[in-house]
């Protein structure tokens, strides 16, 4: 039924927020201006808008009162549009009938002074547009019950295992050769010294034996269409030149490689061969081989060694790289972590001394499968003293300025495995503060000062090797301040770990685009809400788990890991995704052919019949970014809920208290 | 019964209006048949104290083209309007201000100084300036007020319908008439004489894609007849502008100008049409896209060549009485 | 020449997309950071909705100075949208001098979802700015001298 002028009958709500709005804004003064703007049928403030009271309070001034358009002053509509509109639904107003005017986030808590002033135009604005707002149609799509998984550290393997546990299709895919991630460089694991292998490897067999896990190691994604529900992604596969289906893992060819590399996974300090498996454990027990370092790929034919002595006949350079597309309705993004490379904080010593090490490269070293057989031993030395330096590129505002969270409990452990391996060792730490706030951190904090740990509260000014007295002679000093004792300090080790900070990968932008993700401004992927939608993103149907949103430790990504797999499972049982209402559409009284849209569109939403002489939108495909309204020159191109008539009506109002009242705009 | 009374009246403008009207040639004849003109300066002797004496609503249909550019045009735009049944304007520049209203870009001082002062055959030593008022042993001599600011028709009177066009087609005035002389007209405040659709419409060239790399001024291809102009870089007004005028410019390989205004339901039509050329520069690169616009050397001119007045802002903000430095007349200069 | 009285401020009207400049202004209220109140937010879900014509809008209802703000080129939540905005304001750049607008009433700008800081700075910075050049009161423009 066609509304004429008079029918419009807004009601326009004020809350107060507690003092967060009221605070600072004269709620009475707004609320009865408000009242006094054309079309508007009540006006009324409360504490807490968005409360039961607060809503019932709209539902029934629209059941009683015949309102037909519903304003909000509050918080910002990326808080609470979905609970009013579910309000105004309950209603039975259509949920496109609200408009939200935010006089909280960009109003009340950032001025202190002409904040009513500037809610009253704001108010104004948001009135002048909810006039000219319309019923929206909300329409459904299926949803395809499938899952892509990016990244096989600890947070993807638990998401794929969970996913899976559920029947549903998983898509693991993996960059490196193996799944596994950081965690499997992990010698013990904090506060339960558990070796990380022995808790890892069995995950990761159960990934690589499940039905509904595809398992795609060394391989990336490289394209992403569709929406939530409906998502096309294709994932290259590089080329491993070993026949999966064909190999047994059985080793021959790595013994027999000729040619060796620097071990990635052992952080340089070991070396692996052309053909290779990361690690011994490696999901699949499928070696790639590294076309740089290998010379039958590099000098064309020289070489053959594991083709002669493959038995199998698994080894094909013929590989080539593959191109895949899968179809999901959820992705879920964990690509992790990466340590800071500590060189660029050249005083502290990295890659000038040889036993300056990283806490990885240490973890390395520890490990009974590392370079050197889980001897802590630099050059065949096994260090007497060794200091631990906190916070490398954390907590600094030169670098990072985000503590990276798992540093003080590994230091803690580290400390623990060299007083096991190596007798009589002394442990310094080098620390600003304790950070041991978990279940059971505080008690192995507890051990680790009982374990004769010293713990010297300053930040090292630098690690030299300049000897001022004899019992610094060969050795590393630690020069520090100790704050609590208000001294300076020089402390002599034979060994330096240091503890650099948890950064995004070097990556992460591009991720973020692939993905159609924020980043925080650490660098680290956003979160739709930090506090009450931590995994969730502003991309629908994609979500973001571990340490790829933000440094933390084992059982905190392995929760995410969960949380993630949770919100696929949600959108996967529902069944059907709700597409976006606010799109476009051509009017096609007004479409004369130009065809200037057509090109415009990222989504290939609009196409022109050349027998109608008329453009047409997708309106499955479009996403409603309002590029071809703005550009269509006929105005026949009309942006559902952001119309010409209701932004021009609304920058009209916003300004109506800065010009003269005799002036026509 | 008497004849129905009908006025036409030209104020700022260049007189193709009333060629318009002559343009129905034979048919002008059957015009006077059904009409009484009760005023045609351009081409009939009555004069404004004939139309002061008449009563109220009495003349029928007023068709005033031009735009209002001084006091003398403002009263009869005033008079007309008191006078008239149905008040047309007629023509682009009572529409939407047209050519006159570029004058927009300046005053009336940077004007009269151009004309009175320093155009090469002028020879005013004394500094000779229109009066408003001169007294002769006769008696008073007087001149309009010459404002600062064109305005369109509607912007001084309301006004019944609009024939947009510079000047409006021969077929669409015929239309028009007969439109009137049959009671056939639409609801006050429409457009006649035109189509709700743009100038593409009415074009026959063939559209692919429309991917920008560089804009030309007509003279510097030589375009493609059967292609569209804007396709070629050629900066085609056609698809920001009202259609019905048969798209004659298009037929002779120029671009469409923007004379018919603009289409249904476009607020401002040079800001749609700047709109649309820049979203087609085929580029992502910031350097490239100020290259390729830098192109066009008068983006005002291009945008608001016959609506200025009609726009958003109006006129240009002018400091003190001094042109503003353009980019158009040094470019002008470099070639 | 508009002589402003000397409790005059200014009033910017500012076009935010969605995904990036708003939640970035959402941001700094959250962040509780205090700035100049002079300028009043229009969302918009991507810049490349923005028709130059809201900004001449803007400019004719009264405003003193328009920003545009959305997501760093390459960020678009929509993938391309920034582009286009980039196309159209270098475009209106061109017209609004033309128009006598002084260029620095109209600032296009890149704010990320946490560039909270970045974007209470722009509107200070923005704020002090257009306050130093006056009023712009476009209505005074067609008042006959």
């Amino acid at each position: 039924m066609a509304e004429s002028k008079n029918d419009v009958r807004i009601g326009v709500y004020v809350c107060h927020c507690g003092s967060n709005i009221a605070g600072t804004v004269d709620v009475d003064d707004l609320t009865s201006f408000a009242q006094q703007q054309g079309s508007v049928a009540v006006a009324r403030n409360y504490k807490f808008m968005c409360s039961e009271p607060g809503q019932a309070l709209i539902k029934k001034d629209i059941e009683e009162l015949g309102l037909n358009r519903v304003v909000v002053a509050s918080c910002s509509p990326r808080m609470h549009e979905p609970t009013f509109r579910r309000v105004c639904e309950d209603a039975n107003l259509n949920p496109y009938q609200l408009d939200m005017c935010n006089i909280r986030e960009q109003c009340s808590w950032v001025h202190k002074s002409g904040a009513t002033g500037k809610a009253k135009a704001l108010v104004s604005a948001a009135i002048s547009r909810a006039y000219y707002l319309q019923p929206l149609e909300r329409r459904e799509v299926l949803v395809t019950p499938a899952v892509l998984v990016v990244g096989g550290g600890i947070a993807g393997i638990q998401a794929a295992l969970k996913v899976a546990e559920a029947g549903h299709k998983v898509y693991l895919v993996e960059r490196e050769p193996s799944i596994g991630g950081h965690m499997i460089q992990l010698d013990k694991t904090f506060p339960t010294l558990d070796c990380s292998a022995c808790i890892l490897t069995p995950k990761m067999a159960a990934v690589k034996a499940h039905p509904d896990i595809e398992l795609m190691t060394y391989s990336e994604v490289v394209d992403v269409q569709g929406y939530v529900g409906n998502f096309r992604v294709t994932i290259r596969r590089k080329p491993r030149y070993v026949d999966e289906s064909l190999c047994t893992g059985c080793g021959i060819c790595q013994e027999k490689c000729p040619w060796k590399a620097d071990s990635e996974f052992d952080c340089g300090l070991g070396q692996r061969k052309a053909i290779y498996t990361p690690f011994p454990q490696a999901v699949p027990n499928v070696p790639v081989i590294d076309p740089e370092h290998c010379v039958y790929i590099q000098k064309e034919g020289k070489c053959g060694a594991c083709l002669k002595f493959c038995e199998r006949g698994a080894i094909d350079f013929t590989q080539k790289e593959k191109m895949v597309d899968v179809e999901v309705g959820a992705i879920i993004v964990a690509t992790g972590y990466d340590l800071m490379d500590p060189s660029a904080i050249s005083r502290l010593g990295y890659k000038r001394f040889p036993n300056v090490i990283t806490s990885m490269e240490f973890e390395r070293l520890c490990n009974a499968t590392g370079p050197t057989g889980g001897h802590i031993t630099i050059d065949g030395k096994e260090p007497k003293s060794v200091a631990i330096i906190h916070c490398v590129g954390s907590r600094d505002e030169k670098y990072h300025t985000y503590c990276s969270r798992v540093c003080c409990m590994y230091a803690l452990k580290f400390a623990h495995l060299i007083g096991e391996k190596i007798e009589g060792a002394q442990v310094y730490q080098f620390y600003i503060d304790m950070r041991c706030y978990g279940k059971g951190f505080e008690e192995f904090y507890q051990r680790a000062s009982s374990e004769a740990v010293n713990f010297v509260r300053g930040r090292p000014a630098q690690v030299t090797d300049f000897a001022m007295t004899p019992e610094e002679k060969g050795k590393l000093v630690v020069v520090c301040e100790n704050t609590l004792v208000g001294r300076p300090v020089r402390v002599p080790v034979d060994m330096v770990i240091l503890c650099p900070a948890m950064e995004p990968r070097a990556d992460a932008k591009e991720v973020a685009r692939r993905f159609n993700l924020s980043q925080s401004a650490d660098g680290f992927l956003l979160e739709k809400h930090a506090k009450l939608d931590p995994v969730a993103t502003a991309n629908d149907g994609v979500f973001i788990v571990g340490c790829v949103q933000g440094p933390k430790d084992i059982p905190d990504t392995v929760a995410q890991g969960l949380a993630g797999a949770a919100e696929a499972l949600a959108l996967i049982e529902k069944g059907r995704v709700e597409l976006e209402a606010a799109t476009a559409f051509v009017n096609e009284a007004a479409c004369s052919g130009c065809k200037i849209c057509v090109s415009l569109c990222p989504y290939s939403a609009i196409t022109f019949s050349e027998t109608e002489k008329l453009s047409h939108i997708n309106e499955a495909l479009c996403k409603g970014c309002g590029v071809c309204v703005a550009a269509c020159p006929a105005g026949a191109i009309v942006g559902r809920h952001f119309t010409d008539q209701q932004i021009l009506a609304e920058v009209a109002a916003l300004l109506v208290d800065t010009r003269p009242a005799t002036v026509a705009v | 019964m008497s004849k129905p009374k009908l006025a036409l009246y030209w104020a700022a403008s260049c007189g193709g209006c009333e060629i318009a009207v002559v343009r129905l040639y034979a048919k002008i004849l059957d015009v006077a048949e059904i009409f009484d003109i009760v005023l045609w300066p351009c081409i009939m002797d009555f004069k404004y104290k004939d139309v002061e004496a008449l009563p109220d609503k009495s003349i029928d249909l007023c068709l005033f083209n031009g735009a209002i550019r001084n006091s003398e045009q403002e009263y009869m735009a005033h008079l007309l309007r008191a006078k008239s049944k149905a008040l047309v304007a007629f023509g682009t520049c009572a529409y939407t201000g047209g050519i006159p209203g570029l004058a927009n870009v300046a005053n009336r001082e940077i004007i009269f100084r151009r004309v009175y002062d320093e155009t090469p055959s002028t020879s005013n030593a004394e500094g000779v300036r229109p009066q408003l008022s001169y007294q002769v042993p006769e008696g008073e001599l007087t001149l309009p007020k010459f404002y600062d600011t064109v305005r369109t028709l509607a912007q001084v009177v309301p006004v019944e319908y609009f024939i947009p066009g510079c000047p409006p087609v021969k077929e669409q005035v015929e239309a028009v008439i007969q439109a009137v002389v049959e009671g056939k007209l639409p609801a006050p405040g429409s457009v006649v004489g035109a189509s709700d659709k743009t100038v593409c419409d009415n074009c026959t060239r063939i559209r692919e894609e429309k991917r920008i790399r560089s804009f030309y001024r007509p003279w510097e291809i030589i375009p493609d007849s059967s292609r569209c102009l804007l396709e070629q870089g050629i900066i085609c007004a056609g698809p920001a502008t009202r259609g019905g005028c048969g798209a004659p410019c298009l037929s002779v390989n120029m671009p469409c100008r923007g004379c018919y205004g603009p289409p249904p339901n476009v607020t401002d039509q040079g800001g749609k049409l700047l709109s649309a050329l820049a979203s087609i520069i085929d580029s992502q690169d910031p350097a490239e896209i100020e290259r390729v616009v830098d192109a066009i050397p008068d983006v005002l001119g291009t945008c608001y060549l016959f609506g200025l007045p009609a726009s958003l802002l109006g006129r240009v903000r002018l400091e003190g009485n001094a042109l503003p430095a353009r980019e158009a007349v040094e470019t002008a200069k470099a070639l | 020449m508009v002589v402003p009285s000397n409790n005059w401020e200014p009033t910017i009207v500012g076009f935010l997309c969605n995904w990036c400049a708003y939640q970035g202004a959402d941001l700094a209220g959250t962040s509780r950071m205090t700035y100049a109140p002079n300028v009043r937010i229009v969302r918009v879900m991507c810049t490349g909705r923005i028709d130059p014509t809201f900004v001449l809008k803007a400019f004719q209802s009264g405003a003193d100075g328009v920003i545009v703000a959305g997501c760093h080129p390459g960020d678009c939540h929509y993938s391309e949208g920034n582009y286009k905005t980039i196309r159209r304001v270098t475009l209106l750049r061109k017209l609004l001098s033309q128009m006598g607008i002084d260029p620095e009433r109209f600032r296009l700008e890149w704010v990320s979802a946490g560039e909270g800081a970045k974007w209470a700075q722009i509107a200070d910075e923005m704020s002090a700015a257009i306050k130093a050049k006056g009023p712009l009161a476009w209505w005074e423009t067609l008042k006959e001298a």
